[in-house]
């Protein structure tokens, strides 16, 4: 019988139609728009001026705090401007504008291609250059990964919990990167081991993936400590607290961290990111884009530098489909539509989906019946029904009562509900005014 | 027979017992209330719109009564009638205030502001607005979903089916703040009622760059500053690339109104203008 996370959960159909693509570069953009604020926590500090010359890799945007990252360059030419363009938060934020002229990187890079697997380095000196190179969680939430190492004093951290699931359906990006990088990945685990101090590595992978399965085991066979799990499919295994819940059968405290039940989850990606920014000094400005949907020509997994626009993507993946209806950024249960296929790729771009007209548009709103689907299917145990009423006459305190905090927004709720009520729209909402009142109450 | 006595008399007792013992309580726990606080209330207009920034008609009497003076005590629902009620009542003096309307400053009617996206979402403006900048390419603008119109509790503003933008119902409108408050986009705006209802307004809140917000919307501010250079009472400034008239030093001599490019600062219930000054006149019937 194969783990999972008891509590909740919905098993959408998975529609993996580019797994087995290998990971596949595109030819390089004309032009680039990167976003200075790519992650959670504060927006970075633009220190490029118009007219720059950058070379990839190059630092063009500072953090401004403990949470927040360094933002480098992705490609190589100057800087036309910086200024206010549509990106994937449908809102138009600041971006650095360059003009791409040839492909030369800066001389710190290690661009060989054999893997380093000197991992002897101090713990700090790895937080440091997780940090400086600008690597944040690459699983959609882009937490700076840096902070994540920093355990917290008088915390012990016994396990580092690897999330190589990927639960959202379509997606197929980390699968990739897990059949084409696994000795690079356990060396990135190494590293953020020894710098959290863990004892043991954990890795889970859901079941519907046993080629990664079998491939991961028998390379971490080579290192000490890590072990590969088998997890059932169920969605949100992603999600950290129910990732820990099925490995370790361990529940982290409402509004506790992993860390409060010795725990450090980092997504399989990051691992990866944290190799390559560690042993070939290379920091993160491209990631893999899985490009995908039912009519797209050629579903594929795209190395994508950041601030490509996404229509470069999909026309790799074999050009716009004529019925298109919706482009999704990310996976399709938490990720969000765009308004326009020119938004840039930011660091939290997991996958570019591409839904048919037909099944893009929301499903016909009925009154709520209180079946209690929604509060079956929570995988934290809220009643999203309850929140949505509340969220929408504004019982903050309530709210707050019911945990509403907790909701990760993963969208098992609205997935399921028969009546298609917006559930997830009116519940993120309820949440950012607590947080807003929360926060006028603390200063 | 005895068993209907028994009982009577025992009720009685228990009646009489019981009426002692409320009496009792009632004169050691008993609430002495300020009389002039009901006097007070009857003065409001009851409609416990929540404008006054206390919770209710009651809630802002019993503060008067409490206040040393009504300095910043306003009920904008009653106006400046309520508030010498109130004060002949206290035996205080209520400084008089200019009555004031809510404003939309927002013009991008479907024709001026072209959507870009559709939006199939809760027909809430809250949602709208944490979801993405809207359906048009103008981020500031009004999403025309109604929180306002939900908001308000005198019945004083709709939407505009043709244009999509809310109107102020002016007869209604108390300038309670309710549809300020609700609006995500922060676009309308408490103004001095002015001079038979006359009002110059630039009817925009963007604060992008001149090319951009004019592609988003045929009648956004584009921050040219025409119209502080025509002002003769210093009255305009363009901040963050967007004109704004300060209601006060407002003279309403309608100079701006016809050297803006885009047509995005309205007048408002002023008489039409001779022939050769056409075109303002016609900006006045899309407006509010």
């Amino acid at each position: 019988m194969l783990k999972t996370f008891p509590k909740g959960g919905v098993h959408p159909k998975e529609n993996k139609f580019s797994v087995g693509k290998p990971i596949e570069s595109i030819d390089l953009p004309k032009q680039v728009n990167i976003p200075i604020a790519q992650h959670i926590g504060a927006p970075s500090e633009s220190v490029v001026a118009k007219g720059d010359k950058v070379k990839v890799g190059q630092l063009i945007a500072k953090s401004t705090g403990f949470v927040s990252a360094n933002i480098h360059s992705s490609v190589s030419g100057t800087v036309i401007k910086i200024d206010k363009i549509l990106d994937t938060s449908g809102y138009k934020k600041t971006c650095v504008v360059i003009a791409v002229d040839g492909d030369e990187w800066m001389e710190t890079i290690d661009k060989s291609s054999g893997i380093n697997a000197n991992t002897d380095i101090s713990a700090d000196d790895i937080r440091k250059k997780v940090a400086e190179l600008g690597v944040v969680g690459l699983g959609g939430a882009t937490f700076p990964t840096h902070v994540k190492l920093s355990v917290p004093p008088g915390k012990t951290c016994q396990h580092l919990v690897i999330n190589a699931v990927e639960c959202e359906p379509y997606l197929t990006a980390d699968h990739q990167i897990m059949m084409e990088k696994a000795e690079e990945i356990m060396i990135g685990c190494k590293l953020i081991q020894k710098a959290i101090a863990a004892e043991k590595v954990l890795i889970g992978i859901e079941n519907n993936k046993p080629d990664a399965i079998k491939h991961m085991t028998e390379v971490a066979k080579k290192f000490d400590n890590i072990e590969v799990q088998a997890l059932k499919v169920m969605y949100p295994q992603g999600g950290e607290k129910q990732l820990i819940k099925s490995i370790l059968n361990r529940e982290v405290p409402s509004g506790g961290l992993p860390i409060d039940v010795g725990c450090v989850v980092q997504n399989v990606g990051t691992a990866f990111a944290v190799y390559e920014a560690v042993q070939k000094n290379k920091p993160l400005f491209e990631r893999v884009v899985t490009v995908t949907g039912k009519s797209v020509k050629k579903p594929s997994n795209i190395l994508a530098r950041i601030g490509t626009p996404i229509n470069l993507l999909i026309d790799a993946a074999g050009g716009l489909p004529e019925d298109t209806g919706k482009i999704v950024n990310g996976g399709p249960m938490m990720g969000k539509a765009v308004n326009t296929d020119t938004v840039p790729v930011t660091k939290g771009t997991s996958g570019v989906l591409i839904f048919p007209e037909e099944s893009a548009s929301r499903p016909e709103q009925y009154n709520c019946i209180r079946c209690g689907r929604c509060a079956s299917v929570c995988p934290m145990g809220l009643e999203p029904f309850q929140l949505k009423n509340m969220s929408k006459v504004k019982m903050y305190e309530e709210l707050q009562k019911e945990r509403v905090l907790d909701c990760m927004e993963c969208g098992s709720c609205v997935y399921t509900c028969p009546a298609g009520v917006p559930l997830l729209d009116y519940i993120r909402l309820g949440k950012a005014n607590l947080n807003k009142i929360l926060r006028s109450k603390k200063s | 027979m005895d068993i209907i006595l028994n009982t009577l008399i025992a009720l009685s007792v228990l009646g009489v017992v019981l009426a002692v013992i409320l009496y009792v309580v009632a004169q050691k726990f008993k609430v002495v209330e300020d009389p002039r606080i009901d006097e007070a209330e009857a003065m409001t207009p009851g409609a416990n719109c929540g404008g006054c920034g206390y919770p209710g008609c009651r809630g802002f009497a019993e503060a008067c009564v409490k206040a040393d003076s009504l300095d910043g005590m306003f009920c904008p629902a009653g106006g400046n009638d309520v508030m010498k009620g109130i004060a002949n009542v206290l035996g205080m003096t209520a400084e008089e205030k200019e009555p004031q309307i809510a404003v939309v400053r927002c013009n991008g009617t479907h024709d001026r502001r072209r959507k870009t996206s559709d939006y199939e979402g809760p027909s809430s403006c809250a949602v709208s607005a944490a979801l993405f900048g809207g359906d048009t390419d103008c981020a500031y603008g009004c999403l025309g979903l109604g929180d306002c119109v939900d908001a308000c509790t005198f019945d004083a503003i709709h939407i505009d089916e043709e244009s999509g933008l809310p109107i102020v119902d002016e007869e209604n409108c108390t300038a309670c703040g309710a549809c300020v408050t609700a609006c995500p986009k922060d676009i309308i705006e408490l103004r001095n009622k002015g001079k038979k209802s006359r009002r110059i307004y630039v009817s925009c809140v963007n604060k992008d760059k001149g090319a951009p917000a004019k592609r988003a919307c045929d009648s956004a501010c584009i921050g040219c500053g025409k119209c502080v250079k025509v002002c003769a009472f210093d009255a305009i400034v363009v901040e963050n690339l967007c004109a704004y008239i300060d209601s006060d030093k407002c003279k309403l001599c309608r100079k701006c109104v016809s050297e803006c490019p885009t047509g995005a600062i309205l007048e408002l219930n002023f008489p039409p203008r001779k022939v050769k000054e056409e075109k303002p006149a016609e900006k006045t019937e899309v407006a509010n």
